[in-house]
């Protein structure tokens, strides 16, 4: 009886191979886009690059690709926690704002407590781990979803910055080198870049490796993916949702240093774009907020894409107010086309 | 026992499982199935009476707890992460590190060799139908996705197996090969447990045949011995057997 149920299987797999459907070359891109979520991004990106360097050559000199790699450094670093959340089908709209706070404890408690460098640099990493604590125990204890948890922390954020700092901006000249370093210059071939620069990319490097190698980085995609599935799978859910929050603040940390040596002072101004921009960096590089799908490296070309069209648009002469109907445009076509990819035909 | 608040979910209900055997598991909504099976898997606590996993007593308080002793089961919805590709899936919850430095220090898993045990155990199993285990689970058939899911069981359900209405999605060829894969593993030893709405399926491949009705068993029948006619009449009360023990 086995062997024949055996034959019968067989037969049947064949069959059905045979009725598989015939591909148009459309579908293939289509199901190319949907393996390899950050190849959009990707062309996109070397797209723009060809684009604005034909129309000024100036966009693609050493000088103008420093510059550019500097500005990137700080919402590219947002980016990674920002990604980290939108892979479990979150989003976090306070990230930029709990930076910022982040920022200022470090700077103020250097230079007004007269804290030393490294323990300042704690203090404000551990201001970033906290905003993580808060907004993950919402999500997770509470059951506040995402959207409306980071709402509420965001003006919560924003206003305990501006009551810590009380309207005062710290200049780097007062603060222990070790916050500034991040500002120091530092020559790679061609390029003169910020250290701040070199940090953002080790944290790509870093979660990167985390998110595609460790098994809590599968953990991360499964229960993005479908959060019953992975329950049922015997992944402790809300363990892995709470420490997603954790390492994305952890993260705002290190982006809120980089933004200090960035802007050579610490500032409840500094940086507010970067809040929006992070998500747009996310969307743009090909993680879908639906969750499960994407990764950094998206977020990388996403954020660099960003930054390349605000710098090429200024170089071709356009109105700087153009700059955020680009942006927004291309936030609109990469949500749509990420819908379009997940419609992937069996 | 199990109660929900006034509503008995289950009243005294004995079912005993022996080795190599497939135990299906029949009745109408509502009559405890499914109440049944999460007790015996952890998802619910009974109230009352005890559960004998070869002759020790265990008490489950979480899905994990039974799947640390041995019991697989394999959900309607399947527990399959889409985005996930087929060996990964297989491991998912319970994936392998690398050995050496790398896997202590950096946590790096070992993926090829996961992807090795996975092919080992679908090529057990017979399953010709899944040629790339690199698949994505999205780009999958139902039935590919259910021979993922009973494999996954398989490899670690070492005491018992269960599966909830696993052919209640799929199309007739895809039906056979999941029953197929169920006589598969009974002959490898590992007792399953059946539970479906579909007669014809039930009487292929049960050994016996658990009645379920009105939290109640209402009796065990061989498939040998008993038709669906009857089986129905049973589940339905229609009908009544003197030896509930069959």
């Amino acid at each position: 009886m086995g062997t024949t149920t055996a034959k019968r299987i067989d037969i049947a797999s064949e069959e059905v191979a045979g009725l598989a459907p015939r591909q148009t070359p459309l579908d293939r891109i289509q199901r190319q886009l949907h393996a390899h979520p950050a190849l959009g991004p990707l062309i996109v990106l070397v797209t723009t690059c060809i684009v604005f360097g034909l129309l000024n050559p100036r966009f693609v000199a050493a000088q103008n690709i420093s510059l550019m790699l500097q500005q990137v450094a700080v919402v590219a670093a947002l980016g990674v926690a920002q990604t980290l959340i939108i892979l479990t089908a979150g989003i976090d709209l306070s990230i930029g704002y709990a930076m910022i706070l982040a920022l200022l404890v470090m700077a103020q408690a250097a230079a007004n407590n007269e804290v030393a460098g490294l323990i300042a640099l704690l203090l404000g990493l551990a201001v970033g781990v906290g905003s993580g604590v808060v907004n993950g125990t919402l999500v997770t204890r509470l059951r506040v979803p995402p959207f409306i948890a980071t709402l509420g922390t965001l003006f919560v954020f924003q206003s305990a910055g501006l009551l810590y700092a009380k309207g005062q901006t710290t200049q780097a000249t007062e603060m222990p080198h070790l916050l500034n370093w991040t500002g120091d210059p530092v020559t790679i071939g061609p390029l003169n870049l910020i250290n701040g620069v070199l940090v953002a990319l080790g944290l790509y490097l870093v979660v990167h490796y985390i998110l595609t190698q460790t098994q809590w980085g599968r953990h991360v995609y499964a229960v993005g993916d479908d959060v019953e599935a992975a329950r049922l799978a015997g992944i402790r859910t809300n363990r892995v949702l709470f420490s997603v929050y954790v390492f994305a603040g952890l993260i705002v940390g290190v982006a809120a240093w980089i933004s200090i040596g960035y802007a050579g002072a610490a500032d409840p101004n500094n940086a507010v774009d970067a809040n929006l921009q992070s998500i747009t960096a996310v969307v743009i590089g090909g993680t879908s907020l639906f969750g499960g799908r994407g990764g950094v490296i998206g977020t990388l070309f996403g954020a660099l894409i960003v930054v390349a069209f605000t710098s090429g648009l200024t170089l071709a002469n356009v109105n700087n107010l153009y700059q955020p109907i680009a942006q927004g445009v291309l936030v609109i076509a990469a949500v749509a086309i990420d819908q379009w990819i997940r419609r992937v035909k069996r | 026992m199990k109660t929900f608040g006034h509503v008995v979910g289950l009243a005294g209900v004995d079912l005993v499982l022996d080795h190599g055997e497939v135990l299906g598991i029949i009745g109408d909504n509502g009559a405890g199935k499914s109440t049944l099976i999460k007790c015996l898997t952890g998802a619910l606590e009974p109230d009352s009476g005890e559960i004998l996993l070869e002759g020790d007593r265990v008490w489950f308080t979480s899905p994990i707890d039974s799947r640390r002793a041995g019991i697989e089961t394999v959900y309607q919805t399947l527990a399959l992460a889409p985005a996930l590709d087929v060996a990964s899936n297989m491991f998912l919850g319970r994936e392998v590190r690398t050995h050496g430095p790398l896997g202590l220090l950096l946590r790096k898993l070992d993926k090829r060799g996961m992807r090795r045990s996975a092919r080992a155990e679908l090529d057990k199993l017979g399953i010709t139908t899944l040629q790339d285990i690199t698949q994505r689970l999205e780009t999958l058939s139902g039935g590919q996705r259910q021979a993922v899911a009973v494999a996954r069981a398989a490899t670690f359900g070492t005491k018992v197996i269960i599966l909830d209405e696993p052919t209640a999605s799929l199309g007739v060829r895809e039906s056979q090969q999941v029953l197929g894969l169920i006589r598969r593993l009974r002959r490898q030893g590992t007792p399953v447990i059946l539970i479906s709405h579909n007669m014809p399926h039930m009487f292929e491949v049960a050994d016996r045949i658990h009645i379920q009705r009105l939290g109640r068993c209402a009796g065990v029948v061989s498939p040998a011995t008993t038709t669906m006619e009857e089986a129905v009449a049973i589940m339905t009360g229609a009908k009544q057997l003197q030896d509930r023990r069959g």
